[in-house]
């Protein structure tokens, strides 16, 4: 009989959480509430991560290909379709990184660890090189400009965004993603992919298709990262290979870190504390805000590698 | 008869030639560089991300020593040094507290490190790019080109300094104790190898090395705080094409790579030629994902 | 435990070792003694954890509690090359010689040291072709290439040009054909009369109870019995207890 844990405290907190996330925009200034949408897009970004670093022990530099992949999908839609449609962009978004996540998990099965994520970087940056020389359709350097699509369902209604219904669209997103991702990593599936991270010839000795669990969680991931970078082309309106360059995946890596792998809403911290420091440092230092951030990520890899949340990491999943 | 003459004609051999020529100057630099890598990676299971900020930074001191020496040989050798004393200093900071930790720690340390110096340097050079002045500006006459003397000194140097390097790994007292080091730190230590230290050194040899590389690589293009991220990549692709851990099989993979990649720029723009190293990669992945020069585990 | 009344000065010292791997609980406190010059056999089933209690004196796993004396410092915690430098040497279970090096540079790995005068490197190395006169034939060989029964002379003959007051020898008969094994029991002979110290753990009960001293029994991580070994030559219900030979 599996004993049940009491989940009010869980609830409890997510509620109050997402309380405030929606009541943001309406007491932030303009600034602090697109700040705040920032974080809640890179920590999707972040979370979708943390399920191959955290939960199956993979380590992927490939999420900003899944990410970028999102983003140019979801322009494609915005461009190629009249009047642009946010279903379709976000459809076309992760169709695209799913066809990268593909491509991806292929490799995942055939590599382990160090090589894995060597070639996830470089997979990135193969894309990197594409969409940077691919300039007819990507608009390489320059990237592409769209118009924001409206928020509604087609035939019953619609309406512009504004920056408050945007902003409350992207923490529906981000909740029911998060509260999605929770329920997979409670799963059998979840089970699974965790033993695979703790002793994975352990777990393929006790049967399991070790290859098939490792390329779900791939996809997975992907789709996530993909969804992340839909929610990024609506809220900025372009699309640019930056966002394809892997020291994106780098900064998601950094937010699972510092907030804690393996924990899901961890890197949703980290995303914060990182994104803040960010805006503190360059307050003072301008430019050259990554390197006392850069060092601080790496006395926190030093002294704190649990991270800011790593200590709830139990607790998290329950 | 015709056709077969036609056929020869079509191939433009000056190109290839020159190409060549181009492809093992490239190649010899990445070799360099990838030896470094090699060698971290090979004594301490460390991907360096840091390794092409190291290449930069030795870049940016050899502009500094040329400044004040105006010598470019003393700028070679006080350059490889001083990174040397930085990577050992960064070794002992940040990657020792790591040993023994997931491999994933080390990568994320010294990807934080890649950042800071990337920005340290931004910082303290600014965005212009600087110029190293090469020690011989004499041309040969190479078909229809004057083509440097330079570039077959640095082709020339690199080999120099990775044989010396091979030589000392082979025959010196420090060499045995860094090959029993990778092949088994625990019992290097049993035998009383201060193995801590010997991570050290290694870390240093590899960071002098890829600095040596960026003061060499100076003159042909700027220096600027951006310089090591492509070399990064290409160095990785590599080091995993030649083998990982196995020094000979990145540098047979730095040449192969690089002529394969100067061949390719004859046909098309050098931005995608850059593809090629990631096509080899991703074949290399697909048919012998062990590395492309390493004999076949049995 | 049993003090012997003419003990030899005391080499190694273990008070109540404990030691852990991750979580297990290896060592439970174990405590035993080798003297100066003195051959000590340590015996037990498999899994009771006399490797570990090798690899601790080693430093090659720190203790959780519990002290290492050599010649009466406490170094209990010091990092394995450094107990290599002050007379401790290791021949492991698997022998571990270095395969990719020669047989020469395997030697030189414990050649190669400080304050050592050319002339004496030259007469280890001699001292140990003579014991090992196919290693002299396989010098510049790569450990890799030899057989078992070579592998573990190199992987003696490199812990002696450690020039050590103790050898810890572990399980060295293991797989090795009968003319091997006593080829083994010469060299712990030699050694013996050379002064060096050994703490040997086998398998092989007689063969450690002719060349030791004094022995030591373990079970589930600790010592159970000891005596000298010819005490236990005929107390076989000790050794069918603890040996279950």
């Amino acid at each position: 009989m599996i004993k049940r844990r009491s989940t009010a405290p869980f609830w409890t907190g997510f509620a109050i959480i997402v309380a405030l996330l929606i009541i943001a925009p309406l007491v932030l200034p303009e600034f602090w509430r697109r700040f705040v949408t920032e974080i809640l897009i890179w920590g999707l970004l972040a979370m979708s991560s943390d399920i191959l670093i955290g939960y199956t022990g993979m380590v992927s530099f490939g999420h900003s290909a899944f990410f970028g992949l999102g983003m140019y999908g979801a322009a494609a839609a915005l461009l190629t379709v009249k009047p642009p449609n946010l279903w379709l962009a976000i459809l076309y978004g992760l169709v695209g990184s799913a066809g990268v996540a593909l491509f991806v998990a292929y490799f995942s099965t055939r590599l382990r660890d160090i090589y894995f994520a060597i070639t996830t970087l470089i997979f990135s940056q193969i894309f990197y090189v594409i969409i940077f020389t691919w300039t007819e359709v990507t608009g390489g350097e320059n990237g592409l400009t769209f118009s924001r699509p409206q928020l509604g369902i087609p035939g019953l209604y619609s309406q512009p965004f504004t920056s408050n219904t945007l902003h409350w669209f992207v923490v529906a997103v981000v909740a029911a993603s998060y509260l999605i991702l929770r329920r997979i990593t409670q799963s059998p599936f979840g089970m699974v992919i965790q033993s695979i991270r703790e002793n994975e010839p352990r777990t393929r000795a006790i049967g399991y298709a070790v290859e098939r669990y490792k390329m779900v969680a791939v996809m997975l991931s992907g789709l996530f990262a993909g969804l992340a970078g839909v929610l990024y082309a609506i809220q900025n309106r372009f699309a640019a290979p930056d966002f394809v360059y892997f020291l994106v995946s780098g900064e998601a890596v950094i937010f699972n870190v510092m907030g804690g792998i393996g924990t899901l809403v961890g890197p949703i911290a980290g995303a914060a504390f990182y994104l803040l420091l960010r805006e503190l440092f360059s307050r003072f230092l301008t430019e050259y805000y990554l390197i006392p951030v850069g060092i601080i990520f790496i006395a926190m890899i030093i002294f704190l590698p649990q991270g800011l949340l790593g200590f709830m990491r139990r607790r998290l999943n329950q | 008869m015709e056709l077969i003459s036609g056929l020869f004609h079509a191939i433009p051999y000056e190109q290839i030639l020159i190409q060549t020529l181009n492809g093992i100057v490239t190649g010899m630099i990445l070799a360099l560089v990838a030896s470094g890598l090699t060698l971290i990676f090979g004594i301490m299971d460390v991907v360096n991300f840091a390794h092409g900020e190291l290449f930069m930074l030795g870049a940016y001191m050899g502009v500094v020593v040329l400044a004040v020496t105006g010598n470019f040989w003393l700028a070679l050798v006080l350059a490889s040094l001083i990174v040397a004393l930085i990577g050992a200093a960064l070794q002992i900071t940040t990657l020792r507290p790591l040993l023994g930790r997931d491999p994933l720690t080390t990568i994320l340390a010294t990807f934080g490190i890649s950042l800071v110096l990337q920005n340290y340097a931004l910082w303290q050079f600014g965005p212009v790019p600087r110029k190293i002045q090469e020690p011989i500006t004499g041309q040969f006459a190479l078909f229809y080109l004057e083509y440097p003397w330079y570039r077959i000194l640095i082709a020339v140097l690199s080999a120099a300094i990775i044989g010396g390097f091979w030589l000392f790994l082979k025959y010196g007292t420090y060499g045995i104790w860094i090959r029993a080091t990778t092949q088994d730190r625990v019992m290097a230590q049993a035998m009383g190898i201060p193995v801590p230290w010997v991570h050290t050194a290694a870390f240093a040899i590899g960071a002098g090395m890829a600095a040596a590389s960026g003061v060499l690589f100076g003159p042909l293009i700027g220096v600027n705080h951006a310089m090591g991220v492509d070399w990064i990549l290409k160095a990785f692709i590599v080091v995993v094409v030649g083998g990982m851990g196995s020094l000979g099989g990145s540098i047979a993979a730095s040449i192969f790579v690089s002529l394969l990649e100067a061949y390719a720029s004859i046909w098309v723009s050098p931005a995608q030629a850059g593809i090629v190293s990631f096509v080899v990669l991703i074949l290399t992945l697909l048919f012998r994902p062990t590395g492309l020069f390493v004999p076949t585990p049995k | 435990m049993i003090a012997s009344d003419a003990s030899p000065a005391s080499l190694v010292d273990l008070e109540d070792i404990h030691t852990y791997y991750g979580k297990s609980h290896i060592l439970h406190g174990v405590s035993l003694r080798v003297g100066r010059g003195e051959v000590v056999g340590l015996l037990g089933r498999n899994g009771v954890g006399k490797s570990t209690t090798l690899k601790t004196i080693m430093g090659l796993v720190n203790p959780s509690r519990g002290r290492i004396l050599f010649e009466g410092r406490p170094v209990t915690n010091l990092p394995a090359h450094r107990l290599a430098r002050i007379g401790i040497a290791y021949v492991p279970e698997d022998r571990r010689i270095f395969r990719l090096l020669t047989v020469m540079e395997n030697l030189r790995t414990g050649l190669d040291r400080n304050g050592v005068s050319e002339a004496r490197k030259q007469e280890l190395l001699d001292k140990a072709f003579s014991y090992f006169p196919v290693l002299a034939e396989r010098r510049n060989q790569p450990g890799g290439t030899l057989s078992g029964g070579e592998q573990q002379m190199l992987a003696i003959a490199r812990a002696m040009m450690l020039e050590p007051k103790i050898i810890l020898l572990d399980e060295p008969t293991e797989g090795l054909m009968p003319r091997m094994v006593s080829q083994i029991r010469e060299i712990i002979d030699v050694l013996h009369r050379d002064g060096v110290a050994i703490l040997l753990v086998e398998q092989n009960v007689p063969l450690t109870l002719e060349a030791s001293q004094r022995v030591y029994i373990m079970e589930k991580g600790t010592v159970r019995h000891h005596c000298p070994a010819s005490e236990l030559t005929v107390n076989h219900a000790v050794i069918h207890q603890y040996l279950g030979v």
